[in-house]
């Protein structure tokens, strides 16, 4: 069952571009990556789904509901991290929490008090006197004190240290092993790859690539390097071969293709050494953003 | 509506509300002590008003008060109340739903499983019971003035009420205007200027209105739909332009809810 179902949807403030034309589903249960450079459209299409701003044309359903028109029973199940966090600055963090709750009919006292242990997020001072991670940390807790089925997640890491960050995603790790689905939009691929389960990519509000995480690097390029006496680079001229970098003797290069062409190839040279990896998500990455 | 909008909203005015209370109650009530010094010489205080230029007695609406008597007196001095309610309610009405754009707070607010329409409404009644509050006190302090410093004088108390009750009628109006021009403009970023120059602008030109005569400048002012001046003279409120005024009240509340329920809530840029 879909989750989200996002059919072309094209956001135009005036005249400036938001997204265009962007179609994409999210699975129950899964973590879809969203990723893009800034201004690619990524806050845009999270702020649509929430119905904060209105679609120009296209449409994106909820838990199978118009967002336009069921926002406010949508949100019920829904928490939202946005990339940058603002709360009210003459409260405290608790009463921030306690108001945030009591939005919701559940009582989720032992929610906050689990949530702020584990984030170590002290509950008596005020907003104003809080540091830009320890306003994150608020923003953690009040998104999942309700424990909402759909998780939004807009660059989430931004202002926390290493040691919360890995906390963090154990926390959303967890919530996904109960069921929750997350819409995780980033800039940074490592987090992505380490979390995410299909990614979607956005590039000047349209949509490039829709794909599993893991063929997203196995079907497309290995990273191959070869190390050898009196290598060049115009040896390794072959079809499906891009990349090509020479340095002291070792040559590395992006292959795409019949693995079997370059291994002939290569079976004809002699080599001291030869690795074939997988490229990581931003090398791949980098490709669609040439 | 949403109660916990309601009590977030009014408890976040409570400062703003004593302030301004205790202002107008100022105003209002020492004012009214300087009332017994005024009255026991008529003759002096008539001659040296008559010494100004006409211009600014009608400025002050002079040329139509008597201000040695309880209600011309009254009539007065609720000119200056009239201008701190209209940018008390000028306030909060630019700010109701800007303030909460502008510290980004509205994004929080509006990810809660509320309507827009709930959130405007609860954030509206909020507002009337914080200005209304304030209304209350100035009422408060109007009787107690009164009550002190008439010294057995008497006054049409018919008339006194329709001078108190134009009061949130008056206030209703900045409160709604401003709302629907802060959500027509892109972007209010300070509030202050605005109701400032809602309130002092409308005052001035109410002032301006008397100075040149026949012009229909009354006809946009608040301060001459309820001019205290007219109130007292006639016993009565002029019946076309109250009914000019809340015709307006109610067409920015409208265009404010529908513009309300389709904005795009801007994000930080």
């Amino acid at each position: 069952m879909s989750v989200i179902e996002v059919s072309n949807l094209t956001k135009y403030y005036g005249k400036s571009r938001g997204i265009v034309d962007v179609s994409f589903d999210v699975k129950e249960g899964e973590i879809f990556g969203f990723i893009g450079p800034n201004g690619a459209g990524k806050s845009t299409t999270i702020r649509l789904l929430l119905s904060l701003i209105h679609p120009t044309s296209g449409s994106a359903k909820v838990f199978g509901k118009d967002v336009v028109t069921h926002g406010t029973e949508i949100r019920r199940d829904i928490g939202y991290l946005p990339s940058e966090v603002f709360y009210y600055e003459g409260m405290k963090v608790i009463d921030l929490l306690k108001y945030s709750a009591s939005f919701f009919p559940a009582d989720s006292t032992q929610r906050m008090r689990e949530l702020s242990d584990l984030m170590e997020l002290e509950m008596n001072r005020r907003i104003s006197d809080l540091s830009y991670g320890n306003k994150k940390k608020v923003g953690i807790v009040q998104g999942l004190l309700h424990s909402p089925k759909l998780l939004f997640l807009d660059e989430p890491t931004s202002g926390l240290d290493p040691l919360m960050q890995r906390k963090f995603f154990d926390l959303i790790r967890k919530e996904n092993a109960r069921g929750v689905t997350v819409f995780f939009s980033s800039h940074i691929l490592g987090e992505v790859q380490r979390l995410c389960n299909r990614v979607g990519i956005i590039r000047e509000g349209k949509i490039v690539e829709i794909s599993d995480i893991r063929s997203l690097q196995q079907n497309n390029y290995k990273k191959l390097r070869v190390t050898g006496e009196g290598l060049k680079a115009a040896d390794f001229k072959l079809a499906g071969v891009t990349n090509v970098q020479s340095d002291n003797g070792t040559t590395s290069f992006f292959f795409k293709g019949d693995i079997n062409a370059v291994l002939k190839k290569l079976s004809g040279m002699k080599l001291d050494d030869v690795s074939i990896e997988e490229p990581s998500l931003e090398e791949i990455f980098m490709h669609y953003y040439e | 509506m949403s109660t916990t909008i309601y009590r977030h909203e009014f408890l976040s005015r409570l400062t703003s509300v004593i302030i301004w209370s205790v202002a107008v109650l100022a105003i209002v009530v020492l004012f009214f002590s300087l009332f017994p010094g005024f009255s026991a010489q008529t003759e002096v205080i008539n001659q040296m008003w008559a010494k100004f230029p006409p211009a600014l007695r009608a400025a002050f609406n002079m040329d139509k008060l008597d201000i040695t008597s309880v209600l011309g007196f009254y009539g007065f001095l609720l000119m200056f109340v009239q201008l701190c309610l209209a940018i008390q309610a000028g306030n909060y009405g630019f700010g109701l739903v800007s303030i909460e754009e502008n510290e980004m707070t509205a994004d929080f607010l509006l990810t809660k499983p509320v309507s827009r329409s709930q959130v405007l409404i609860s954030k509206l009644l909020a507002a009337l019971s914080s200005m209304f509050l304030t209304t209350l006190v100035a009422w408060a302090g109007t009787l107690i003035a009164i009550a002190l410093y008439i010294g057995g004088r008497t006054y049409d108390r018919s008339t006194l009420l329709l001078l108190m009750v134009s009061l949130p009628i008056f206030q209703l109006f900045f409160l709604s205007v401003g709302l629907a021009v802060s959500l027509i403009v892109k972007r209010v970023r300070s509030v202050t200027p605005y109701s400032l120059a809602l309130g002092f602008g409308t005052y001035v030109l109410a002032a301006f209105s008397g100075v040149l005569g026949e012009v229909k400048l009354e006809l946009i002012t608040p301060f001459k739909h309820f001019d205290p001046a007219y109130i007292v003279q006639h016993g009565a409120l002029d019946t076309p332009l109250v009914l000019l005024n809340v015709a307006v009240t109610l067409i920015a509340l409208a265009v404010s809810y529908w513009l309300y329920i389709r904005r795009d809530i801007p994000a930080v840029s």
